[in-house]
């Protein structure tokens, strides 16, 4: 896969604060990349490094081979869509698709063809003389869009560009953007506002703390296989179960209770000693399915919380919290004692100490 | 609807709340309404007095009944404030003070908006190295007193040969409005989005395109605001105008003044009332003029678009 954005031992720092450390990230042709983690992570600062909006303290960007590094935004072949749209509001649609088309001084049968392309594509046709109030929350993100696309540019640059919307506006677009994605195939670096937006759209996603890429990986793998203990929790709703126990010549063991890891894929040959065993809610079973799992264990219920498509359980395995999601069919009451299950397998194994997976 | 009505103070109290809630005369109510009109009429009086003074004969002010109406109505002290009132030697009314007041207005607002908008937006958007202490300097200039710069300020303008001259007046009033402007501008597009300014960027627009393609036409309500300050200030302005205007350019206050303080001859009571209100006209008329825009402007920048 040739490169598309390839970013190179890249340093920001305000002042004393360091938002982003020696980050290198290469990004293929088309590929559709994912920047996720908690606020304050440096995942918008990296995009605002990439459109060139920040001045970077080191490293280089090289967009499409180019090293852009030094290069103004708007001649490094990127587009970009932020969360609150960002129109002029004292232009209508069609002078806001128009804008540096006519600050490019092109042509204007060329613009005209353009913006008529855009509008095309994004369906925004009968609004091009409309300005920006009076249009709807969706139509407006739309149009931002089409704002990137009438540059015909390399790279899309999405910063939550849904996070204004309703849920139900949310997930339309969503699909929107992933058809868009399919239909152009240019490389795009989203910022989503939650991991579902990120889980469904990426092709890979990097999950970032304090500046530093922690895994980047495709979106099954990071959920399978987290790397370490911050992208397990990190990813999931509820979050994964954290059960610190030890290792003992490849069991698990918390208090009396022990989880043969026989099944399990070790990265490294295991060595003995402090763990953390980690279970994801989903991948727990109750009722009949308990029989087929490795791991049986009864335990009592705390609180549930019905979701709708399903319900929630909160209990505690060891003496530690663990939650379990059920079928919403399932009839689930706080006191109840049930027996649930799963297979360690399925699971991840962390080093107390590092948090890396072992 | 009924219940709103049976609901009444004094009426059978088993009635069942709903609707919109009666509003009562409370004696709260009353005291508010009280004091709003004893305040009125304390601020409109004096006006009252100005305006019959000046529609009055001299013999009948004489009479010193300043309340009563005048018996007849007569424009003439109007016409002599405007037109043959003498300042001094000369005695063309204040008709020569208001052309020159419009000319150090028109000239002065513009030129002082203009800048500070450059300035607000370039210290909102363009961070450069020290941008914030060159703003602090700039507020701290608000603070200074007129009267200690004066002094330097005369020697410094009569070196470059523009004491008493229309630039002259022009400069100051740009200077003296510039801090509390630039805070007014600065406030602004710091107050609107940044991703506007970034999109901006990123669709190619430098820093005079963004500025008058984009942020010009947004700033319109605010600067609706900075023309009433500039308008009305410069207008006003007394100080700067007998001091750095010059013998041809003296705005109309200062020669208001000099009708009013005029030492020879009766005291005209009528044409001074007539020239005062004149004088103050221009000001008020922006102030009613504007004040449904001011509204509208600052409803519509309190609407995210």
């Amino acid at each position: 896969m040739q490169s598309s954005v390839s970013i190179k031992d890249l340093s920001l720092s305000f002042g004393q604060v360091k938002v982003l450390e020696s980050l290198d990230l290469d990004i293929g042709q088309g590929e559709f990349l994912v920047l996720l983690g908690p606020s304050g992570c440096g995942k918008s600062t990296l995009l605002n490094c990439i459109a060139g909006l920040l001045d970077i303290t080191d490293g280089q960007i090289f967009i499409s081979g180019r090293n852009v590094t030094w290069e103004e935004p708007k001649d490094r072949g990127v587009g970009m869509v932020f969360q609150s749209y960002a129109l002029y509001p004292q232009m209508t649609v069609e002078r806001n698709l128009s804008f540096a088309l006519r600050v490019a001084r092109m042509p204007k049968p060329e613009i005209a063809d353009r913006v008529k392309r855009a509008a095309e594509i994004l369906q925004i046709g009968p609004l091009l003389e409309r300005k920006p109030v009076e249009l709807s929350g969706g139509q407006r993100q739309r149009v931002a869009i089409g704002r990137a696309l009438v540059r015909d540019v390399d790279v899309f640059l999405f910063d939550e560009p849904l996070s204004n919307l309703d849920a139900k506006l949310r997930s339309d677009l969503r699909i929107e953007i992933r058809r868009l994605h399919q239909r152009l195939k240019n490389t795009m670096i989203y910022v989503p506002h939650d991991q579902i937006e990120a889980m469904t759209l990426a092709d890979r996603i990097a999950i970032m703390r304090n500046g530093v890429i922690q895994q980047l990986d495709d979106p099954h793998t990071i959920y399978n296989r987290p790397k370490n203990l911050f992208v397990a929790g990190f990813i999931g709703s509820p979050s994964m179960n954290f059960l610190n126990g030890r290792l003992e010549g490849g069991r698990f063991s918390v208090d009396q209770t022990t989880i043969p890891l026989a099944d399990y894929a070790f990265v490294n040959p295991p060595q003995d000693g402090k763990v953390v065993l980690g279970i994801r809610p989903e991948h727990v079973a109750v009722g009949d399915d308990v029989r087929r799992m490795p791991v049986q264990l009864e335990s009592e219920i705390e609180i549930v919380e019905p979701m709708g498509s399903d319900t929630i359980a909160w209990t505690k395995v060891a003496g530690q919290p663990f939650t379990f999601r059920a079928a919403s069919e399932v009839h689930l009451q706080p006191g109840q004692k049930v027996a649930i299950g799963f297979d360690p397998s399925r699971g991840s194994v962390f080093d107390a100490e590092s948090g890396e997976r072992i | 609807m009924t219940a709103a009505v049976d609901n009444l103070p004094g009426r059978g109290a088993a009635i069942e709340p709903r609707g919109p809630k009666p509003k009562r005369l409370t004696p709260a109510r009353i005291g508010i309404y009280a004091f709003l009109i004893i305040a009125s009429i304390f601020f409109l009086l004096p006006l009252w007095v100005m305006v019959t003074t000046s529609l009055k004969t001299l013999p009948e002010i004489r009479l010193g009944e300043i309340f009563s109406l005048p018996q007849q109505p007569t424009f003439d002290a109007w016409f002599k404030a405007w037109d043959t009132a003498c300042t001094g030697r000369d005695c063309n009314g204040l008709k020569p003070g208001f052309w020159n007041s419009v000319k150090i207005s028109a000239l002065s607002v513009p030129i002082s908006i203009l800048i500070a908008m450059l300035n607000g937006y370039a210290l909102s958007f363009w961070k450069y190295k020290g941008a914030d202490l060159f703003f602090a300097l700039l507020l701290f200039g608000a603070f200074v007193p007129y009267q200690v710069v004066m002094y330097p300020i005369i020697i410094g303008l009569s070196r470059v040969g523009l004491f008493g001259t229309l630039p002259g007046i022009v400069i100051i009033h740009t200077i003296f409005g510039m801090s509390i402007l630039t805070l007014l501008y600065r406030n602004f597009f710091a107050s609107l989005p940044a991703e506007l300014f970034k999109a901006a960027r990123v669709d190619g627009a430098g820093f005079w395109q963004i500025f008058f393609r984009i942020m010009l036409p947004m700033s319109v309500p605010i600067t609706i605001v900075a023309i009433i300050l500039q308008v009305t200030g410069i207008w006003n302005d007394f100080l700067f105008g007998l001091v750095f205007a010059g013998r041809e350019n003296m705005p109309m206050t200062v020669q208001l003044n000099n009708i009013v303080q005029t030492t020879t001859g009766t005291r005209e009571y009528n044409v001074n009332m007539a020239a005062i209100i004149l004088t103050a006209t221009v000001s008020l008329v922006i102030y009613f003029l504007s004040g449904k825009w001011f509204v509208r402007g600052i409803a519509a920048g309190a609407v995210k678009g």
